[in-house]
Order: structure tokens, then C-alpha cells, then sequence
């Protein structure tokens, strides 16, 4: 049995990922026309788009790398055989760092004050009480060390995972050292990665939108908005290769393990909205459920239970049966769902704050987000024509092959 | 409770027992159990056996749970003892959740270790016949039950030719029996 290494980017797929691009570049122009150039709410719409669209989608991709590495520490074998899926994936996280770097940048570094208040202090004394933490030097090294962070240990990773490729299998001696020698570097990944994304990143680039307010769910909450999304990702693309004939080592014992990290980390993602959300309206402290008061009743109440739905009860009953989990077609709509479910709540997490009395959701943000899919689907797609899909010289590839759950 | 004859064909690796099991199926002959000192991945389709239902009755008893707390609470707060707690209303359904969660947890998780204890016959002084001691230590034990229409020469024949390395005819209980198995009764003394 003969396999297809060589990943060769379909035209179509090509095209597709070309126009989403156009379509998210056109769309950040006429959202600067119509918005950027607008009044300080104008502005902080336009803003605080492009800053939810691309944290999301950066922390998505990066969750693939978070995917490797915490399977690389559990000694897990059933990824090995899509294991170069989830590495394409995760070097979206250098062009899409890079865009969001220059976003969150321009926001401190051109004062946009009404977006992150913190920028200004004044005589506000809370305000002041965590300058310490939130100022612009401190938010302008974090995020570039963060990002910075993530694209050098996730391509040394990946680094890792190439080398051995182009040899003869490997003894068990060398198989030992090898296998150390990824759990080291995925575990500098893994802090780092709980230094900033599952603690710090969020406060900074998120939570401090309500510069008065915190929680101390908030960046939990967030990561598992985003890894459940990205798992949802790289299931979206172990389909689609298998559609067009490649990853024949893959099979449904695969896939319906990432069904049931979908659903797993869908009631995981609900566990902490929900404490969230539970905390503080049990406390009914006026600081504390100012966050909550225009998103549970105000204007965005359709919104804040909608997200609810998609991203909690529809996974929960559709992704329960065994069978569902190992239809490919299910896999898919659910997958697309709980992406779309997650960056709905990115949207309200993010949105709501800025622009408290309506809601607009239009063809711009649906626009911006189409070009980062656009752009991970060109990046990702490059990626994997770049190595072999099959990473057939790590120790733990025959365990993939015949995984069974 | 009914007592049949038996053809035990055991084997000392699995990996004869894997074809021998597709051979004897498509044979014809009627498998009554394979006993394997561990789980075996794939035997259950191997031996054609439906998936079980024990995850259904886990959503059934789930949702019992999730009823018997949103409904036992809020008859208490709203018709039984209506109390007024920090101005909250007389349904507060995010304090009822925890509780909800954890009465489904703990139906769905009481309810399905019983009916597994049920399904696979095991409770205190329940007495089941073993074809074979090792079948807990290090041998493969299939069994074959003998119908009207087996030929019991061939059937053995047919074992030793499909791998097994011990074969013997028993007549035994097929179902379960109150006993002890520290005290080894005779229950039957004709076959």
C-alpha cells in the first residue's frame, strides 16, 4: 500500500482562500472608511473589531500548537498520524501573530484611549491601583515577548518534528532520546503558554476593555473558547484531507477522538461561563455585574444566549451519541458551529464593552473574519506542502496507526 | 437457568484467537462467550456483538436526575417554603445549576453502575460457571454451545484446526445461580 505524502494545494482551494483574503482586505478598507475615520465610537468600533477577529484567530491556530505540546507531555500516540495537520496549522501563528501584534500596538501606541481607558488614568483610583500592571511599556513588551514566544518555540517544535524525517527509522536508544528531547521543549511551551494565554494575555488584551472590572475566570474562560474552536479547526482539516485522498492512516477511531475533545471542552467551556457568570450574579456586587448588565439585559441579550446555545446545548445533545461523533458530516457542521459559536462570543466578549447601547454585527465583521480564514487557509495550506503528511519516523506512529477507541 | 453442553476450545495467544473467532462464526457455529484474562480492542465487532445500550440508559437516568432537582427545588422554593434570600427570585436558576449538575451526575452515575452490575450478572452470591480457571490468568477461552445440529467430533476438529490448544465438552448452568464460590457446591449432578 502506497501513501500520499506530498500534500498539492487544490485550485480550488487556492481560490477559495485568495478571495476570503480579498474579501477581509476590502473589508478592513471600507470599515476604515465608514468607521475608522469616524467619532471616537466610530473609531473604537472599527478597532475593536480588528482586535477581537484577530486575537480570536490567532489564539485558535496557537491552540494547535497547545494540542501538540500538551499531547507531547502525556506521552499520547493517537494524534501521530494527523500530527502534520496540526503543525500547518499552528504557522498561521507567525503571519497572524504578526497582524495582531501590529494591532494591538497601534492601539496603545496611538492612544486610543477609548478602547483601553487604562492608557489614561487621570485621578481614577482603581485605575491607578493596577497601573503597575496595566500601562503601555508593560503591554508593549508582554505582547511582543507573548507572540514572539509562541512562533519561536512552536517552530522549534515543529524543527523537531522535521528532522527526522528524511532517515531510516530510529533505534530504540535514539527513539528515547527523542522522545525527551520533545517533551523538554514542549514543556517550555506549555509554560509560556500558561504564562500568557491561560493568565496574563487576556487580562491585557481583553479583560482590560473594562479596565474597572476583572475576573478572575476571564482567561480560562477565554482559552477554552479558543482551544475548543481549534480543535474544531484541525478536525475541519483532517476532514478535508481525507476527502481529497490523503491521510489514509487516518480513520474514524481518529476522528472520533476529536469529537470528543469537541464536546468535552464545549461543556468545559460552559463549566466556566457559567462560574463566571454564576459568581457574580449570586454576589450582585454593582462592580462586578456592570459587565453583565447591558449583555443579560440590555441590548445583547439575544446575542448572550444564543452564544449559550450554539456553543453549549447543541454540542451537548448532537455530540453525545458515539455515531455522531464518527460521521464525518456531523464532525463537519459541528466543527464549523462551535468556530462560529466561539467567535459570536469573542464578538460579545469584546464588542458589548465598546458599544454598550446597540448592537451591530454587519458585513464587516463577517468580513474581517472571512479574510483570517482566508489567511489560515492559505497558510495552513502551504504549510503542509512543505513536509511529508506523514510523520513517519516518530516512535509513537505505529500506535497512531492502529488506534482504536 | 437452563443447563447446556458446551464445547471450550481455549488459546494461548491472541492473535490465533482473532481469526479463529471469524472462522468459527462463519462456520456457522454458535459462539456462547469468549473469556479473555484482559480487554481485548475489537473482539466485541470480531465476535459481532451489538453495542451496547448501557450509555442510552446513562442519558435516561441523566435527565431523570436533572428533572428530580429542578422540580424537588423549585416545588420547595415557590409552593412548599417560599423564602426570600438576598432579594433573589423564588426561581433563581443559576443557584439551582450546581445542584442540578450534580444530581444528574450522580443519577446517570449510580443508575448506570447497577445496570452494568445487571447486565454482566454480578452481585454478591451470584454464581456463574467458569469454563476454564486460566481464562483469569493467561488463556484466550472460547465457547461454543452445542446445538441439535452440531456435530461434536467436528466441531472439536474444527477448534484444534482454527489453533485452540485444550478442548473439552462441558455440561454446565448457562446462567447465574446463588452460591459462594469459597464453597464449591454441586448443584446439579446429572448433565
Amino acid at each position: 500500500m502506497s501513501f500520499r505524502e506530498q500534500f498539492e494545494i487544490p485550485a480550488k482551494y487556492k481560490m477559495w482562500s485568495m478571495i476570503l483574503m480579498a474579501i477581509g482586505i476590502v473589508s478592513v478598507l471600507v470599515g476604515y472608511f465608514m468607521y475608522g475615520t469616524g467619532d471616537e465610537h466610530q473609531n473604537s468600533r472599527f478597532w475593536g473589531t480588528l482586535l477581537y477577529n484577530s486575537v480570536f484567530f490567532m489564539l485558535v491556530v496557537n491552540a494547535s500548537m497547545f494540542f501538540i505540546c500538551a499531547t507531547t507531555m502525556a506521552m499520547g500516540g493517537f494524534q501521530m498520524a494527523f500530527r502534520r495537520v496540526t503543525e500547518a496549522i499552528s504557522t498561521a501563528v507567525v503571519p497572524l501573530g504578526i497582524i495582531s501584534g501590529v494591532i494591538l500596538l497601534t492601539l496603545v501606541l496611538g492612544h486610543k484611549h477609548h478602547i483601553y481607558h487604562w492608557l489614561t488614568p487621570g485621578n481614577d483610583k482603581i485605575l491607578l491601583g493596577k497601573s503597575g500592571f496595566l500601562n503601555a511599556n508593560f503591554f508593549i513588551i508582554w505582547t511582543i515577548l507573548s507572540i514572539g514566544g509562541w512562533i519561536f518555540l512552536g517552530a522549534k517544535m515543529r524543527a523537531i518534528s522535521k528532522e527526522i524525517d528524511n532517515r531510516e527509522a530510529l533505534s530504540v536508544e535514539e527513539g528515547k532520546a527523542y522522545i525527551f528531547k520533545n517533551t523538554i521543549w514542549a514543556s517550555l511551551f506549555l509554560v509560556w503558554f500558561g504564562l500568557t494565554v491561560m493568565s496574563t494575555v487576556p487580562w491585557l488584551w481583553l479583560m482590560s476593555l473594562d479596565a474597572h472590572w476583572y475576573s478572575t475566570m476571564y482567561s480560562w474562560y477565554t482559552f477554552a473558547s479558543t482551544f475548543v474552536a481549534g480543535m474544531s479547526l484541525i478536525t475541519l482539516f483532517v476532514i478535508y484531507l481525507k476527502n481529497q485522498g490523503y491521510l489514509e492512516l487516518v480513520n474514524h477511531e481518529h476522528l472520533h477522538d476529536l469529537g470528543k475533545f469537541m464536546f468535552a471542552f464545549s461543556v468545559f467551556w460552559t463549566y466556566l461561563w457559567f462560574s463566571q457568570y454564576m459568581l457574580i450574579w449570586y454576589a450582585n456586587i454593582p462592580e462586578e455585574t456592570v459587565y453583565f448588565k447591558h449583555r443579560v439585559q440590555g441590548p445583547y441579550r439575544g446575542i448572550f444566549f444564543l452564544n449559550l446555545i450554539v456553543n453549549f446545548i447543541a454540542p451537548l445533545l448532537i455530540l453525545m451519541r458515539r455515531s455522531s461523533k464518527r460521521n464525518y458530516t456531523l464532525l463537519v457542521f459541528m466543527a464549523a458551529l462551535i468556530i462560529c459559536g466561539h467567535w459570536l462570543d469573542f464578538y460579545q466578549m469584546v464588542i458589548a464593552t465598546l458599544s454598550k447601547e446597540h448592537v451591530e454585527l454587519n458585513f464587516f465583521d463577517f468580513g474581517v473574519a472571512a479574510g483570517f480564514v482566508g489567511l489560515i487557509m492559505w497558510s495552513t495550506g502551504n504549510a503542509l506542502t512543505k513536509r511529508s503528511l506523514i510523520a513517519k519516523n516518530h516512535p509513537f506512529f505505529k500506535e497512531s496507526i492502529i488506534h482504536h477507541t | 437457568m437452563a443447563i447446556k453442553k458446551f464445547i471450550v476450545g481455549s488459546f494461548d495467544d491472541e492473535k490465533v484467537l482473532f481469526p479463529a473467532v471469524k472462522k468459527v462464526r462463519k462456520a456457522g457455529y454458535k459462539i456462547h462467550d469468549v473469556y479473555t484474562p484482559f480487554p481485548i480492542h475489537g473482539l466485541d465487532t470480531a465476535m459481532g456483538l451489538r453495542d451496547t445500550s448501557l450509555h442510552t440508559a446513562g442519558f435516561i437516568y441523566g435527565i431523570t436526575g436533572t428533572t428530580t432537582a429542578l422540580t424537588f427545588m423549585s416545588w420547595v422554593f415557590n409552593k412548599d417554603w417560599p423564602l426570600n434570600i438576598g432579594g433573589k427570585p423564588h426561581f433563581p436558576l443559576p443557584a439551582f445549576i450546581p445542584i442540578t449538575f450534580e444530581l444528574t451526575v450522580l443519577f446517570s452515575a449510580v443508575g448506570m453502575v447497577l445496570t452494568f452490575c445487571y447486565l454482566c450478572q454480578l452481585a454478591p452470591f451470584v454464581k456463574k460457571h467458569h469454563f476454564h480457571a486460566r481464562a483469569t490468568d493467561d488463556l484466550f477461552v472460547m465457547v461454543l454451545e452445542v446445538t441439535g445440529k452440531t456435530n461434536e467430533e467436528e466441531t472439536k476438529a474444527f477448534l484444534a484446526a482454527a489453533g485452540a490448544k485444550e478442548i473439552n465438552v462441558q455440561v454446565a448452568e448457562a446462567d447465574w445461580w446463588l452460591g459462594r464460590y469459597d464453597k464449591e457446591e454441586k448443584l446439579f449432578a446429572n448433565g
